[in-house]
């Protein structure tokens, strides 16, 4: 797996941590499956605290590494001040950029996807903007100093899985070095199969995982998954054909005249 | 002075915003602030007087996706 920002993670699966029936059970997500890193967000403290402790506790428990978002923000601003926040709060220079301003679609505004992360970038943040497969906007993200994209899948929360397979070759192809990480939008573990086979180099899971009936289990699914299209991808797939072909030698065969 | 806290209209005496977070009752090592949509580090907030009607946004971990 390429690094990501001088870090080589063994496992491809990154975990939300958002939506699952309880702390035990998304504790037990990220056991079972392996992953290595953990999504986390910030929200408003009036003043209890103690929720946001024991959630914070708890991550930092379970020893990954933290890759904090600023979803839910609709402007450049917005999302410039919550990186900021978060990278005092979480003591990382990693950022999930977020800027969204359609609702329906949760569609990256990559407009203010690029002004947000040319500001951070400048500040020396680590930034993985959440992006559509768009090659243009790709190559603007990339001047602007990110060294890893985040491609979506297909809308967040979905569970389409990948929407725009050429859109993704298309990526992998233009920028075979850097590293592709699929975020939002697969919904079982075939489609991380899938993403993996494309040559991409990481899957960010948090509704299939938390939403399904066995989380630990299907968080172990999505990563076993993702590691074997990766070694597909490794190994060189055969190309496919549309006449058969036989795979049992003809030569020697009986009756054969 | 009225400020707004969180989104909610709160009435504070404190003058600073290192003061506020106390009399707000927040636990001052674990959230980050801003106000008025701009990021105050944590070293920075008691030199950070508060004027009426400043803006102040107070956030702690919570979970993401």
């Amino acid at each position: 797996m390429k690094p990501l920002y001088g870090t080589i993670l063994r496992n491809p699966l990154m975990l939300g941590t958002a939506q699952y029936p309880s702390p035990a059970v998304m504790a037990r997500a990220f056991e079972e499956s392996g992953a290595e890193v953990a999504t986390v967000s910030l929200r408003r403290e009036f003043g209890a605290g103690q929720g946001s402790n024991d959630f914070w506790n708890l991550i930092k428990g379970l020893g990954v590494r933290i890759l904090p978002n600023t979803a839910g923000c609709n402007t450049v601003r917005e999302a410039v001040t919550t990186a900021r926040m978060a990278r005092e709060l979480f003591g990382t220079d990693w950022i999930k950029l977020e800027v969204i301003n359609d609702n329906d679609t949760l569609q990256p505004d990559v407009f203010g996807l690029v002004e947000a992360a040319e500001t951070l970038c400048s500040e020396d943040f680590e930034v993985f903007p959440y992006t559509t497969e768009d090659l243009s906007v790709a190559e603007r993200l990339l001047a602007a100093g990110c060294k890893v994209l985040m491609p979506w899948g297909a809308p967040i929360g979905t569970g389409l899985g990948l929407n725009n397979e050429y859109g993704l070759r298309a990526l992998r192809t233009r920028f075979p070095s850097i590293p592709l990480i699929v975020d939002a939008g697969l919904g079982v573990p075939s489609h991380a199969a899938r993403v993996m086979e494309l040559g991409c180099d990481g899957i960010l899971i948090n509704t299939a995982v938390a939403r399904a009936g066995d989380p630990p289990k299907m968080a172990s699914a999505f990563a076993q998954a993702a590691t074997a299209g990766r070694k597909a991808y490794e190994s060189t797939p055969m190309e496919p054909r549309d006449m058969a072909a036989p795979s049992t030698p003809v030569l020697g065969k009986a009756f054969l005249g | 002075m009225k400020v707004s806290f969180n989104g909610r209209e709160t009435e504070l005496e404190s003058q600073n915003l290192e003061a506020a977070l106390t009399e707000l009752g927040v636990d001052c090592g674990g959230v980050a602030t801003s106000v008025n949509e701009e990021f105050v580090p944590k070293a920075h907030r008691s030199a950070v007087e508060l004027q009426e009607g400043d803006r102040l946004e107070v956030v702690a971990p919570m979970q993401g996706g």
